[in-house]
């Protein structure tokens, strides 16, 4: 069975690493910048690092600067994620990520998601439109 | 997307570096969400926050030699005359610096440098179906709701890109299909003052994730309780838009909202939900002593400066106030000795500047009580901590140093 799925490019870019899945919205100002730690109380997340992983989550939350900033302040660590996989794009985020250079797709067949794992490791390619679960 | 000439010469660097480079930014929003070109906009506002990614990408785009066409409005960082020199709690070298450098970028940009976050109450106000580029949280959702006019909702780097190449790509809620309402919000709580609608933003897990749509609230609401519901929402989730039926110009009646569809979910907010609420974010282990008292996040106006100024008249606070407001309001409140009256009970009144900022360094490890849970949210980052409560009882909290 195939494990590679089709996508759509938000941010360009690629990246390969271990994913962290969440079902709780983000918000990049409440990662701990110099261990990429979410420290938001309550939060799925919380006490887990997402730094340099592919991470899977809804989608963005909070006012017009937390993602941004929030991303930055990671950068200076080198603790941003590896690249993000949303389902519900918003201006906010999605400016973000690209200011930042941070590759970010959406809209991933649903297949994807029924299949990956916390942990596995995974590909994405935002500049050909696909992510893959590797063995 | 397809781009028009004009856009196009600006991309490829005709216009310099930096236009071209705020160009590259929203043609990659703009395909993302599938936008088929690139609109005009009249107006721009930008959540400037002073915070080091602004500013880092505002200096980017400064030395790039970027200049905006639209001249935006910018929300507050802290002000420089209040905070630095002969005051009792100077800021440092280094935060000073960082507001003087965030400062200059923004005038060599071209900023309107108003320093104030709600531009849709005076400063900035669009007209009813008016293209533009809002940023700040409070913002956006006033623009489109209240007045009708048409924006996404910028991150402040998207509307600072919109306000140098003078175009949004066309998505979202810039189109009419988007903008009707999808969640029935049926409002039973009693919304007896602006406050409770600070309260009925922060309910975004209940009322989910799409466009409200609000009934049962009172017939006239006025400007400050619409700023918290939009601030709120947007705290609480991201909403760029809502309706209130009956009351907002794209509303005239719930079918209207709703655009002749059937709402996807409905709600009830009850008087239960807003205490719920209230109780929940207060810090809760608490003995009802407070350190200090901050309103205006979003910034207080001067009908709600005059309101604390009547209250406390001829009074002594016994703790410290910080009324956050605009440089014009403030200048409004000097003129009336609106400033002098707070300023004898012990109240500062403090333009150009917002609670989450590094000027407010003295405050850290205390307990602060304020109206607004916006207020309470971001700087709880800093270490500090908030109760709160409804403007009257924190004014209340103010006079004797204690949360009844």
């Amino acid at each position: 069975m195939s494990k590679k799925f089709s996508c759509h490019k938000i941010a360009e870019g690629k990246a390969k690493a271990e994913a962290i899945i969440t079902h709780d919205r983000i918000m990049f100002y409440q990662v701990r910048p110099e261990d990429g730690v979410m420290e938001e109380k309550n939060h799925e997340l919380e006490g887990r690092s997402i730094a340099q992983k592919v991470l899977l989550f809804p989608g963005g939350k909070g006012s017009s600067v937390v993602q941004q900033d929030g991303l930055y302040h990671l950068d200076r660590f080198h603790n941003m994620p590896a690249a993000l996989i949303i389902q519900d794009p918003d201006p906010v985020l999605v400016a973000g990520a690209i200011i930042m250079e941070l590759p970010m797709v959406d809209k991933v067949e649903p297949a994807f998601y029924e299949m990956v794992k916390d942990g596995d490791m995974v590909e994405v390619n935002a500049d050909e439109g696909y992510v893959e679960i590797l063995d | 997307m397809k781009l028009t000439d004009e856009q196009q010469a600006m991309m490829d660097g005709k216009y310099g570096e930096g236009a071209a480079y705020a160009m590259k930014i929203q043609f990659a929003l703009g395909e993302a969400f599938d936008a088929p070109r690139m609109v005009p906009i009249t107006r721009a506002h930008i959540a400037l926050s002073n915070q080091a990614g602004d500013l880092w990408f505002a200096e980017k785009m400064y030395k790039a030699g970027a200049r905006c066409r639209v001249a935006p409005t910018v929300n507050p960082g802290f002000c420089l005359g209040h905070f630095t020199g002969d005051c009792a709690h100077p800021v440092s070298e280094e935060d000073a610096d960082h507001m003087r450098r965030t400062d200059a970028a923004y005038r060599g940009l071209g900023a309107i440098l108003s320093y104030n976050c709600t531009p849709y109450i005076a400063t900035n106000v669009p007209n009813f179906g008016e293209v533009i580029a809002f940023s700040e949280s409070s913002a956006t959702p006033y623009a489109n709701a209240v007045w009708g006019a048409r924006t996404n909702r910028e991150s402040a780097n998207s509307a600072l890109c919109a306000a140098v190449t003078g175009c949004v790509p066309e998505y979202g809620l810039l189109l009419d299909e988007n903008r009707k309402g999808d969640i029935l919000v049926h409002v039973e709580a009693n919304m007896k003052s602006d406050y409770e609608y600070h309260l009925l933003g922060m309910i975004g897990d209940k009322i989910g994730e799409g466009i409200p749509v609000f009934t049962g609230l009172p017939k006239y609401i006025s400007s400050e309780a619409l700023r918290n519901l939009g601030a709120q929402l947007n705290t609480s989730g991201a909403y760029g838009m809502y309706h209130i039926v009956g009351f907002t110009p794209e509303a005239p009646t719930l079918e209207a909202a709703l655009g002749g569809k059937k709402p996807k979910h409905e709600v009830v907010i009850t008087d239960k939900d807003l205490k719920d609420f209230e109780e929940k974010f207060s810090d809760a282990s608490h003995d009802g002593k407070v350190d200090f008292a901050m309103f205006g996040c979003p910034h207080f106006t001067l009908k709600e400066a005059m309101y604390i100024a009547r209250k406390i008249e001829g009074k002594k606070l016994a703790i410290p106030m910080y009324i956050l407001t605009s440089s014009d309001w403030a200048e409004m409140a000097h003129r009336m000795g609106v400033y002098d009256v707070l300023a004898a009970a012990g109240a500062e009144l403090i333009p150009d500047s917002c609670p989450d900022q590094p000027c407010w360094h003295y405050l850290k490890g205390k307990v602060g009580i304020t109206e607004s849970p916006k207020c309470a949210y971001y700087p709880r980052r800093r270490g500090i901590n908030f109760m709160i409560r409804d403007l009257d009882t924190c004014i209340e909290a103010a006079l004797t140093g204690e949360v009844k």
